[in-house]
């Protein structure tokens, strides 16, 4: 199966594979962020004079809602550049 | 532009990366910066209407002290140092990028300095408002079971505070080098309005939400 492949460039492109499949995690903020949006345009079209106050309460609740998808980005960012797998199988010493 | 240095200590040589030298340049710029506002400060008279740079410091220290009454209530206002200088700093060390310096942000031992002095002082104020016994009945509420879930949560704070800030700034410096490396010669056309999105108003909005969460959770164990 993996004649012409060597081990190093298989865990390669795995963790390139691994890294993609982590950014699939950056739906859910995605969706969370658009409803605390809408939500809030909505609440400053309800009421227009607190805008400056909706404006700031729906920014933090969107900074919260991104932490999921800020440690998926860590997690492919770790795997792309750091490569641990790759150093872990080199410790190996196969 | 790159400048690093190593550092021979103790019989061993250590790399200071390009990212903690920046932070240097910016504590100096801040420095230099501030010793001008205080002689200015100084110098102006009280009859006259203030100079157009001192309205624009007047009304940055204003924004800082209301945001902190709105948040951490009025009496709590003597936190406005500490709060304005991580605000100024964040700010500078976001948009350093825009000069073509590598911002300190996509460091994590920065981030996780400037999250880690934030939990230090939650606990600090959870321990002296609350008492040592009440700070460890705050962790059993609402039943006791819970206690391994609150421990968890309390220590997830500095960890998903300085990886927000870490990851946004790094995301938008590589979606940039991408961006640049794609678009080849075109860039000084397109690039523009990307450099506006990843570095004005992420770092921007970033440097806000760091020190609004900071407030937010020094706030939450002040009385």
């Amino acid at each position: 199966m993996l004649q012409g492949i060597t081990s190093e460039a298989f865990i390669l492109g795995c963790s390139a594979l691994g890294a993609g499949i982590a950014m699939i995690a950056g739906l859910g903020p995605g969706i969370g962020q658009g409803h605390a949006a809408g939500k809030g345009a909505e609440a400053v079209g309800r009421q227009p004079e607190a805008a400056g106050e909706i404006t700031r309460t729906m920014l933090l609740g969107q900074a919260v809602a991104e932490t999921t998808g800020i440690y998926s980005l860590i997690i492919a960012i770790i795997l792309l550049f750091v490569r641990p797998l790759l150093t872990a199988y080199v410790n190996l010493g196969l | 532009m790159t400048i690093e240095f190593t550092v021979n200590m103790f019989g061993k040589s250590f790399i200071i990366p390009e990212t903690i030298v920046n932070v240097w340049i910016i504590v100096i710029a801040l420095l230099i910066f501030a010793a001008v506002v205080n002689r200015k400060v100084k110098q102006a008279s009280v009859d006259e209407k203030p100079s157009n740079f001192l309205n624009v410091i007047e009304m940055y220290v204003e924004m800082i002290n209301n945001l902190i009454g709105d948040t951490m209530g009025e009496k709590h206002i003597r936190f406005g140092p500490y709060i304005f200088t991580l605000m100024t700093f964040l700010l500078f060390a976001n948009l350093i990028g825009l000069i073509g310096l590598t911002p300190p942000t996509s460091d994590y031992s920065v981030t996780l300095t400037l999250a880690l002095i934030t939990f230090t002082l939650t606990q600090y104020y959870g321990l002296k408002n609350n008492g040592f016994v009440g700070y460890l009945k705050g962790f059993t509420e609402p039943i006791a079971l819970l206690t391994p879930l609150n421990v968890i949560g309390e220590l997830a704070n500095p960890v998903s505070l300085s990886f927000r800030l870490f990851g946004n700034i790094l995301a938008g410096g590589l979606i940039m080098t991408l961006f640049y490396s794609a678009v080849g010669f075109l860039a000084p056309l397109i690039a523009p309005p990307f450099h506006a999105y990843f570095d004005l108003f992420s770092g921007v909005l970033q440097s806000f939400i760091f020190t609004m969460l900071t407030m937010v959770f020094i706030g939450g164990n002040l009385d």
